[in-house]
């Protein structure tokens, strides 16, 4: 019993079920002559949800339950001197039997009370899945029968249909506050084993980003200050905001109120192109060609401005957010009633008086929507900026790959004791993700959407130079 | 003659004769305030006007009249080039405003707009309180050169738009907080805050309730003293109430233009007899 057989399955269902539905108002309105409170269809919709709402119950049940009873059960069956005590333990024998029954390949060999255990974790779940769709069918049959014996003129099916569908929206709300809550929920068993380990002043007040682990020996030197973070990511945004908040309003202006139709049916999807393209991309750009070129403007003012500066990367995430508050923002002031422009223009206003006096402050609202969207995607590609990771090269030896928004850093990276990497070079920081209690082991490589995750070793980095 | 009305129709002039002189309209009554020949309006390809000429004298009230889609408020948006702003509109001919020529080049349309006001058919006060919404217009053009002549402006003109008694308390509440009939004043008082010459409305009345439209009404019977005050209107009850003659429109022609009693009563076109009494429209 696939997933896809289960939906395939419901959706006849649904369809006969509305069939019956508006084949039995129908009936109901005939034999009694009288008026209906609500038209066919609602009566069709109200026994498709009498019908499949249970049934789908009923699966939905199954999924979230069906699979760890079943465990419970195998786990059970095994002789009592093959369980182990810890949990984790228990979680890998268990794996090896599913491995097995699945057909898939698994490490040694089986053993006698694996295959036993194998072959009733299978006899389970067959039967369960038959059980369940036994179940199903059962509930979809009598929440049909009973709403087809409950049609009659006085049924307020309009209303109840509508009821279900506000219930089915308020439940797709639900799963997106849900979501957040399980988020803070479940980094805050993480940070409680966090703070057990380093204190929570240090933390937020320490000055120092230098994250090692007791796992290779070099406890004393860590420090795990979060402020160098905070004022990197601070630095690149407020850049990046003050780059990408004057551009983009100004091209959401010509755009919506200067262009011509064909200018504007050109420039805006070229714009637009800009958010399409992968954050590595923007870091070549930063590093070949942004970078040098400030390092150069900077030269010719005198002033000393490295070409991995958070002034490089602030640049160039400004470019990258520009599309966002462009685009939204023109829409929102191309939404701006005509009646209200005219409204000024007719008072002697300019084109320009008009825009700034009535448009701009009529889309205000929208505006801030944009720019703080923007905001947002700054913050997190700033965040993900400051992953900086180690790999082990073909050699074993450990490759250093610095590792930010902007794509893939090679410069040397100086960590004798004593000598600190300036704040600017804000992208140069470890990800906070890499802090984990089980250092050593493995940890997976989180952002940089357009290259593939790969498993990852944090390692002591003394050597590498 | 002629230079005296240009002379006065300046912004200096205006801005001399404002604190006390409400108007600020041509002291010639009677005059030719406005003029057109042979002003013909194309959308595109499209002619919705087909040569209009007529003369509209100071402080009269002329109401343009017509089936929908006739041209009406294309001819009147003419007088203050509103049609500039519409994308594809293109407007020949000659509109003179106190003789002179409103398309002529040392006429910039900024002041054209000053001394010829609109009020539009759906009532749009901008979204600021309803101080900001009278004081928009002196403003842009630096009108006042203190917060208390601001203050006197702003109160004039409400109280001319019949709407101070009602708002004096609220001047901070948005524009957009009043009702319909308030909010069409409310326009026409940002309209008179920049004391223009001439006032044209764009059916300013077919969102309102009778009580509010009466209202309207009256207060256009007040404006007239001071204003010349071009009407387009659905309601031939109210061409008859406010207007002292009267433009009949149809499909882009101007068919007959007379007192309004003579309109109304005795028609000298077929089509406008047809129309006035309801044939068709
Ligand atoms: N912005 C526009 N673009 C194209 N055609 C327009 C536009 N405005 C008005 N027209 C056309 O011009 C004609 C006159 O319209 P209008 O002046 O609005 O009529 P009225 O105000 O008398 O109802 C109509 O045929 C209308 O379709
Ligand atoms: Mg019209």
């Amino acid at each position: 019993m696939s997933n896809l057989a289960v939906v395939a399955v419901l959706l006849v269902l649904v369809a006969v079920a509305y069939q019956i539905g508006l084949a039995r108002s129908r009936g109901v309105a005939l034999a009694s002559g009288v008026r209906m409170h609500s038209l066919p269809r609602y009566h069709g919709l109200l026994v498709v949800l009498n019908a499949a709402l249970p049934a789908i119950a009923v699966y939905l049940l199954w999924s979230l339950f069906g699979g760890s009873v079943i465990e419970a059960m195998v786990l059970a069956s095994l002789p009592p001197e093959q369980i182990p005590a810890d949990e984790l333990q228990q979680r890998v024998v268990l794996q090896r039997i599913q491995n097995l029954a699945s057909g898939f390949g698994m490490l040694g060999e089986a053993q006698a009370y694996e295959q036993a255990a194998a072959a009733y974790l299978q006899s389970l779940t067959t039967t369960g899945q038959a059980v369940t769709a036994a179940l199903m069918a059962t509930v979809a049959a009598l929440g049909l029968f009973w709403s087809w014996r409950g049609t009659t003129p006085q049924t307020r099916a309009r209303n109840k249909v509508e009821r279900a569908i506000e219930i089915g929206l308020i439940a797709c709300s639900a799963i997106a506050i849900f979501t957040t809550v399980g988020i803070v929920l479940s980094m805050l068993g993480e940070t409680i084993r966090f703070f057990q380990f380093i204190n929570p002043a240090d933390f937020f007040f320490g000055t120092v980003w230098n994250p090692r682990f007791e796992t290779v020996g070099t406890s004393g030197q860590e420090g795990f200050g979060l402020l160098p973070l905070l004022s990197g990511t601070l630095l690149i945004m407020i850049i990046a905001m003050a780059v990408a908040v004057p551009l983009g309003l100004m091209i959401a202006i010509y755009l919506a109120e200067y262009a011509p139709y064909h200018v504007r049916n050109v420039a805006k999807p070229a714009i637009e192109v800009l958010a399409g393209i992968p954050t590595v991309v923007y870091g070549v750009f930063a590093l070949v060609t942004v970078g040098p070129f400030l390092a150069g403007m900077g030269e010719l003012l005198g002033v000393n401005i490295r070409a991995t500066s958070a002034l490089t990367a602030g640049v160039v995430m400004g470019m990258m957010i520009i599309p966002f508050i462009s685009s939204l923002s023109d829409d929102i002031i191309t939404q701006v009633p005509k009646a209200m422009r005219d409204g000024s223009l007719a008072l002697g206003g300019t084109k320009a008086e008009t825009i700034v006096k009535v448009v701009l402050p009529a889309a205000l609202p929208g505006i801030v929507g944009a720019i703080l969207l923007g905001v947002s995607k700054a913050i997190g590609e700033t965040m993900i900026g400051h992953g900086r990771r180690q790999l082990s090269g073909a050699d074993g030896q450990p490759v250093r790959i610095g590792f930010h928004h902007h794509g893939v850093h090679h410069q040397p990276v100086d960590r004798r004791p004593g000598f600190r990497q300036p704040a600017v070079a804000g992208g140069l920081r470890p990800r906070t993700d890499a802090v984990r209690d089980d250092a050593g082991a493995q940890c997976h490589r989180a952002g940089g959407g357009a290259q593939v995750p790969r498993t990852i070793r944090v390692i002591n980095d003394e050597p590498t130079h | 003659m002629m230079e005296n009305n240009m002379a006065q129709a300046t912004m200096g002039a205006k801005l001399d004769a404002l604190p006390n002189k409400p108007g600020g309209g041509p002291a010639a009554s009677g005059g030719i305030k406005l003029s057109s020949r042979d002003v013909r309006v194309f959308y595109g390809d499209n002619e919705a006007l087909h040569g209009v000429s007529m003369d509209v004298m100071a402080n009269e009230v002329v109401a343009f009249i017509g089936p929908s889609g006739c041209g009406k408020s294309t001819f009147l948006r003419c007088f203050n080039r509103m049609n500039d702003t519409v994308a594809g509109a293109r407007v020949t001919g000659q509109i003179t405003l106190d003789g002179r020529d409103i398309h002529d080049h040392a006429i910039d349309v900024v002041q054209l707009r000053a001394q010829v006001g609109m009020v539009f058919q759906k009532p749009n006060p901008f979204p600021k309180p309803i101080y900001e919404n009278v004081a928009y217009g002196p403003r842009l053009h630096g009108l006042t050169s203190s917060k208390s002549e601001l203050d006197q402006i702003v109160e004039s003109s409400l109280r001319r738009a019949g709407l101070w008694e009602e708002v004096k308390d609220r001047l901070d509440a948005p524009g957009t907080g009043l009702s319909g009939g308030q909010q069409q004043r409310l326009c026409i008082a940002r309209a008179i805050a920049v004391s223009p010459d001439v006032i044209l409305m764009d059916e300013p009345c077919s969102a309102l309730d009778p009580i509010a439209t009466a209202k309207i009404e009256e207060l256009i019977h007040e404006l007239k003293e001071n204003y010349t005050i071009i009407i387009v209107t659905h309601n031939m009850q109210q061409a008859a109430r406010v207007s002292d003659r009267t433009a009949f429109f149809h499909l882009g022609d101007l068919i007959e233009l007379g007192t309004t009693s003579q309109i109304f009563t005795t028609p000298k076109q077929q089509r406008t007899e047809d129309y006035v009494t309801g044939r068709y429209g």
